[in-house]
């Protein structure tokens, strides 16, 4: 299929781009998001400004924390070494989106501002405690990972508003991972998993959890993260950790007649063990 | 001698313009002026149309004209196999809906436009107003009192009532077995998914009044046939082209409306018409395959002696009755149910059921793996019920060695077969004896590893023309083949089938090189165009190489008796002296006094000094039609291993010996092989269609429906056996569908005896992780 | 809109509209028809081209977006008449029947095993995630990929 009737503008800056967008109009990055629900006419905007030319919105810096243009593939944060020393999870969830071809060209800021709730770097930015930058035309705002995603493709983004990047903090003493489910046809999570640990000796000083892909939006588990804080990540403290994260998620479950939602639920337990593991290494 | 050609895995003759892009598949072909056909399809499973309005897709620039089925005066789309003694009903089935809709995407309207972005949106414009009927999908309920009625002619949705049997005899041995093992079986829906999705392309000559049809098509002459039938032109006057066709798997079988429906508006608007399905629309109207509820029964004796095995199908049609679908889940599906194994008393009733769905017709293998899958089934069951290892019961029972013919319970005559060696080769390919106790220890490590064997025999090489007739088949299922040599030596084989991706252009060829001795270089297989070849059923049911191939064997034999008699002639030699060696005619005791079959060709072609009585040409055409069936066979075995956490299964190795008679080209062999065994396992693991009550299809787009990837899969352990048809010129048979065929019950028996730790007696396939897992948690309570 | 994009070498400048996609670009103004598709939803991966180097699948892009980039299509890959060692390892592997999903199967593996010389088959079998084959199991297709990314290692 194809989409439907559009006016198309390419912005050479962010400004312009604010200045360009109009009440029915969408942003366009890689388009990996966007194009494909255009093409199956389940999202028919009047205006598509296309935001992938703007410099300012692509690439990787390390300072103290890490800082990510809107506009950086999939593929560019899986391959950076800074994302990989500071957020390895992050890393590992891109490079797990959709296959090659589509980490090349989709791009980060596309896809948190889609919100689908089986992709994969919501749940680590969610973990790993990210800031989502934001600019719109009264100026520029900043909001916490967990606060953006707010529902089922929704989010905290007004109209008008341009994701410009994502912040994170340096997480090189942290242990993370991010392992996923994927469905065996759409490669999207049936259930995915980010962890973040700080370790201290053989002690789990501190955990952040959350999960994706069997929830609505990526969702931050308190219940799991107490049940790992404080333990030695011994079997005990798994099996706590992953009764936990179910009862953490149960309000926001999401499921389907293939996958349904107490299958993902029990998954997110399963998966919870397997993402510790990876992150304790 | 140089090395034979026949045997030999030459790289494909086909394969350079596919692998450079310039292959031209129906969408790939132009023409100036072409207009773009949309659809206007149902979003609903059953409903009456109450109105149309077309007025606002009338009015967007760039649209030529919208139809509706009131306006196209097409006759019904025809079926094609009206099995016998079965209280066959055939609604009609417009080319477009009048007054009714049957299935999700069942079309309403047609809109022509220059191109086919406006196309769709003109579509999408076209007003469409409905009410909506009750909806049934499930075959079994839908041939239930009170089920909501498709068709005010077809009582109780009841399409069909196929027996094969003698009711009373099989009811005698069940009733006094030692053990009858039952379930419940559903062959779930299958998307076949050709890569290529279909398309059509028709122009049309007012002035000569002849119809031209490009079209993704296994059989071209059946689709000439058919657009002849619905359209009314004379048959000399329409000319059906598949060009490069992207796979079919039994889904370019059919005639469907859409191709009717190019062929209409380009007469009507004197304009060439095209028209491209999307996947998504693919998925809703191209056909799907299988769709049973079987409920089977096995009998057999304490020591494991099979007795017999009966079965109700209820097989689900779909809303209307595709070409080939009543020939599916009962000629093709019932005369298999005795299978390798020396079984005396079958049984079967089928019943063919209108549902609010998308049509089924032929999908690889069609009836035969669902045969397969259900014998093998039972006698995984009977063998844990009288608790004998599976391959010991399979070895206990398989039909010894045979070469020519066996006549079985349901009267087919199996044309060669020798089954315990192809059984114990694929036993001794897996280790078997070994792999129990690995699995022990596996068991006691908390890993939970199955293995899973299927023996198999099918029909294919459809099939005498005879057998076609009795059974109902609107049309012969011979084939014909003209073999033409050049004058400078060059040969071009014209073939009525119509291959699509099985390699054919360099089997066939490789026949005739071996039979007459041209390098295969020198020979071009042409085929797809009603109007250059000849006459010829099409390209399914495993048939290709066997039936053509028997032609253009037969074909070439005429070609070197002609060119023996010749050669002698120019040689001034008995023909008794003449002997053939590897293209030469050679003068015996004289080896350097000898005439090439160029030579030959050439001096027919002359006809300067021809022996008297010979007419000049070199050029012969054959018709061949079998005899009999072929009957490829072999033994296939799993070993999986399952996470019980998850459900997840890992395909850990696959083992397929399959015995087709002497290889043409074992490469080709090989991948046909592979190529099935992936659907057959996806069957088992992975695909499925997914209705809701209300007939929407949930699983509509490759995001949701399964096709499966290759990181599924292990590299294949091939082994073959080679058993010569004992009825067939060059002894060779089918290979197109025994993958498919023996795959899914491999991996279904597999995947149950990993699981039997846990107690789990069944789970509906596809057997996804969520299935697996959850078998796993309701067998522990 | 007006749009250039270099294809295969050659500049090409048309009027688009702009909901035109890379893939009928392609096919329908460009008659590169061996791109192909073959889904709706980004699955198959029939249309792999390349984009400045990088595989894209040419049905999730814009043509409006490819402006001023460089495009090697199925097509392009050969070099003065000599088939990509990726096209060779295809026919001689048997890496193929029904061909549809060969050139994009044959553009995003050659642009793998560039960035992957010397992969594994396990690597290889779970890169061809982003592209279907109906037809041959991908038993073949894997061999093909392997010979080629063994030769890139510098292996024989």
């Amino acid at each position: 299929m194809w989409p439907n009737k559009f006016d198309y503008q390419r912005a050479e800056s962010i400004d312009q781009a604010l200045e360009l967008i109009g009440d029915e109009g969408k942003f366009l990055a890689g388009g990996h998001s966007l194009l494909p629900v255009m093409k199956l006419r389940l999202s028919a905007p009047e205006q598509l400004v296309d935001i992938g030319r703007i410099d300012s919105l692509r690439g990787i810096s390390a300072n103290g924390g890490l800082s990510i243009g809107a506009t950086t593939t999939h593929a560019e944060i899986a391959a950076s070494g800074d994302v990989q020393s500071m957020c390895a999870a992050l890393a590992s969830a891109c490079g797990q989106v959709g296959d090659q071809a589509v980490r090349n060209f989709g791009t980060i800021g596309g896809n948190i501002a889609h919100a689908d709730p089986a992709s994969d770097p919501p749940t680590v930015l969610v973990a790993c405690g990210a800031t989502i930058n934001i600019q719109g035309a009264d100026g520029a705002r900043s909001v916490a990972a967990q606060d953006f995603f707010a529902d089922l493709f929704e989010t905290d983004l007004e109209d008008g508003e341009l994701i410009t990047g994502i912040s994170l903090p340096n997480c090189s003493d942290c242990q993370c991972a991010y392992v996923k489910f994927p469905h065996p046809a759409s490669r999207y999570a049936i259930v995915g998993v980010a962890v973040c640990l700080k370790m201290d000796g053989d002690t789990c000083a501190q955990a952040d959890v959350a999960v994706g892909g069997a929830t609505v939006k990526a969702v931050k588990c308190a219940g799991a993260e107490a049940a790992l804080a404080g333990s030695t990540l011994d079997d005990t403290a798994l099996n706590a950790a992953a009764d936990m994260v179910k009862a953490d998620i149960e309000e926001w479950l999401a499921g389907d007649v293939a996958y349904p939602e107490a299958y993902r639920q029990q998954m997110a337990g399963v998966y919870l063990k397997r993402a510790v593991k990876a992150a304790a290494g | 001698m140089s090395t034979r050609i026949f045997g030999s895995g030459i790289k494909r003759r086909e394969d350079p313009r596919l692998i450079t892009g310039e292959a031209r598949y129906t969408d790939d072909i132009k023409l100036p002026g072409v207009l773009h056909m949309a659809v206007v399809r149902s979003p609903y499973a059953h409903a009456n149309i109450v109105g149309i309005n077309s007025s606002a897709a009338e009015a967007m620039d760039g649209v030529v004209a919208v139809f509706t089925g009131e306006d196209v005066d097409l006759a019904g789309i025809p079926t094609a196999w009206l099995i016998p003694d079965s209280d066959l009903k055939t609604p009609e089935h417009p080319a477009l809906a009048k007054g009714k809709v049957r299935y999700v995407g069942d079309g309403v309207a047609i809109v022509l436009a220059e191109d086919r972005y406006t196309a769709q949106d003109a579509a999408d414009a076209v007003e469409v107003e409905y009410e909506e009927l009750p909806v049934v999908v499930d075959p079994e309920a839908a041939a239930q009192d009170g089920a909501p009625q498709l068709f005010d002619d077809v009582e109780n949705n009841i399409a069909f009532r196929w027996v094969m049997g003698d009711k009373a005899a099989s009811d005698g041995v069940f009733n006094t077995a030692d053990v009858v093992v039952r379930d419940k079986i559903v062959q779930q829906r299958l998307l076949p998914t050709a890569m290529e999705p279909r398309s059509a392309m028709a122009q049309y000559n007012s002035a000569t009044q002849e119809l031209t049809l490009w079209c993704t098509s296994q059989n071209p002459h059946i689709h000439r046939f058919i657009i002849s039938a619905v359209t009314g032109l004379n048959e000399n006057k329409v000319r059906v082209i598949a060009p490069e066709v992207g796979g079919g798997f039994g889904s370019k079988i059919p005639c469907y409306p859409d191709e009717a429906l190019v062929s209409w508006a380009a007469i009507k608007l004197g304009q060439p018409v095209k028209w491209t399905e999307t996947r998504s629309e693919n998925y809703q109207i191209t056909i799907h395959g299988r769709d049973h509820i079987q409920y089977v029964e096995m009998a057999a004796s304490r020591d494991g002696k099979l007795l017999g095995v009966r079965a109700t199908v209820y097989a689900g049609m779909g809303g209307y009755l595709s070409t080939a679908a009543p020939g599916i889940p009962t000629i093709l599906h019932g005369l298999l149910y005795v299978g390798p194994y020396m079984m005396d008393s079958v049984y079967c009733e089928s019943i063919g059921v209108m549902t609010n769905a998308t049509p089924t017709d032929a999908y690889r293998g069609a009836g035969r793996p669902e045969a397969t899958f259900l014998l093998e089934r039972m006698v995984d069951m009977v063998a844990k019920r009288i608790d004998m290892d599976p391959a010991e019961l399979r070895r206990k029972n398989l039909i010894p060695a045979f070469e020519d013919g066996y006549e079985v319970a349901t009267t087919l005559i199996y044309d060669s077969g020798d089954y315990p060696a192809a059984f114990e080769k694929a036993l001794g390919i897996a280790g078997y004896d070994d792999f129990r106790s690995q699995q022990a220890e596996a068991r006691a490590d908390g890993r939970y590893l199955g293995i899973g064997i299927t023996a198999y025999t099918e029909m294919c090489g459809l099939g005498p023309s005879q057998v076609a007739g009795a059974v109902g088949f609107q049309g012969g299922l011979w084939e014909s083949a003209t073999v033409r040599v050049t004058p400078t030596g060059k040969v071009q084989a014209l073939i009525g089938a119509s291959p699509h991706g099985q390699g054919s252009e360099t089997t066939l060829a490789q026949i005739i090189g071996d039979e007459l001795g041209f390098p295969v270089e020198d020979i071009e297989v042409i085929h797809g165009d009603t109007t250059e070849t000849p006459m010829g059923w099409g390209t399914y049911g495993s048939r290709t190489t066997p039936v053509t191939g028997a032609a253009l064997a037969q074909a070439s034999r005429k070609l070197k008796e002609k060119a023996r008699v010749l050669a002698a002639h120019l040689m001034e030699a008995a023909v008794e002296d003449i002997e053939y060696d590897d293209g030469k005619f050679v003068v015996k005791g004289s080896p350097d006094n000898f005439q090439s079959i160029q030579d030959v060709a050439l001096m027919a072609h002359l006809a300067w000094n021809m022996p008297e009585g010979m007419d000049p040409g070199f050029e012969e055409s054959q018709f061949y039609d079998p005899p009999n069936f072929v009957y490829p066979f072999g033994t296939h075995i799993a070993i999986v291993e399952v996470d019980a956490n998850t459900g997840d299964i890992e395909l850990k190795r696959y083992i397929a010996v399959d015995d087709c008679g002497p290889q043409i080209n074992p490469e080709i062999v090989a991948g046909q092989i592979h190529g099935g065994v992936v659907q057959g396992v996806a069957q088992a693991l992975c695909e499925g269609v997914i209705y809701d009550d209300n007939g929407q299809l949930l699983t509509g787009t490759m995001m949701d429906y399964t096709v499966p990837r290759a990181d599924m899969f292990p590299n294949f352990e091939l082994g073959d056996t080679v058993t010569p048809s004992p009825h067939h010129p060059i002894g060779v048979k089918g290979v197109g569908e025994t993958g498919t065929i023996a795959s899914t019950p491999t991996v279904y028996n597999a995947v149950l005896d990993a699981l039997a730790p846990f107690g789990v007696e069944g789970i509906d396939m596809p057997m996804t992780p969520a299935k697996v897992w959850q078998a796993i948690q309701s067998a522990g309570s | 809109m007006r749009i250039s994009v270099t294809v295969n070498g050659v500049a090409q400048e048309r009027d688009v509209d702009p909901r035109t996609l890379l893939v009928h670009f392609l096919r329908e103004e460009l008659d590169l028809t061996g791109t192909k598709i073959g889904c709706d939803t980004s699955q198959c991966g029939a249309c792999t081209v390349h984009l400045d180097g990088k595989a894209l699948k040419s049905c999730t892009l814009l043509a409006a977006q490819a402006d001023g980039a460089n495009v090697t299509t199925i097509e392009g890959l050969a070099v003065d008449g000599e088939h990509h060692p990726m096209q060779t390892a295809f026919w001689e592997n048997h890496g193929l029947q029904c061909g549809y999903c060969t050139p994009g199967m044959i553009m995003a593996t050659t642009a793998f095993v560039e960035d992957n010389p010397g992969a594994s088959e396990e690597a290889i079998r779970h890169n061809l995630e982003g592209n279907i084959c109906r037809c041959t199991g991908y038993h073949n297709i894997v061999k093909a990929v392997k010979q080629v990314a063994d030769a890139a290692a510098g292996g024989d």
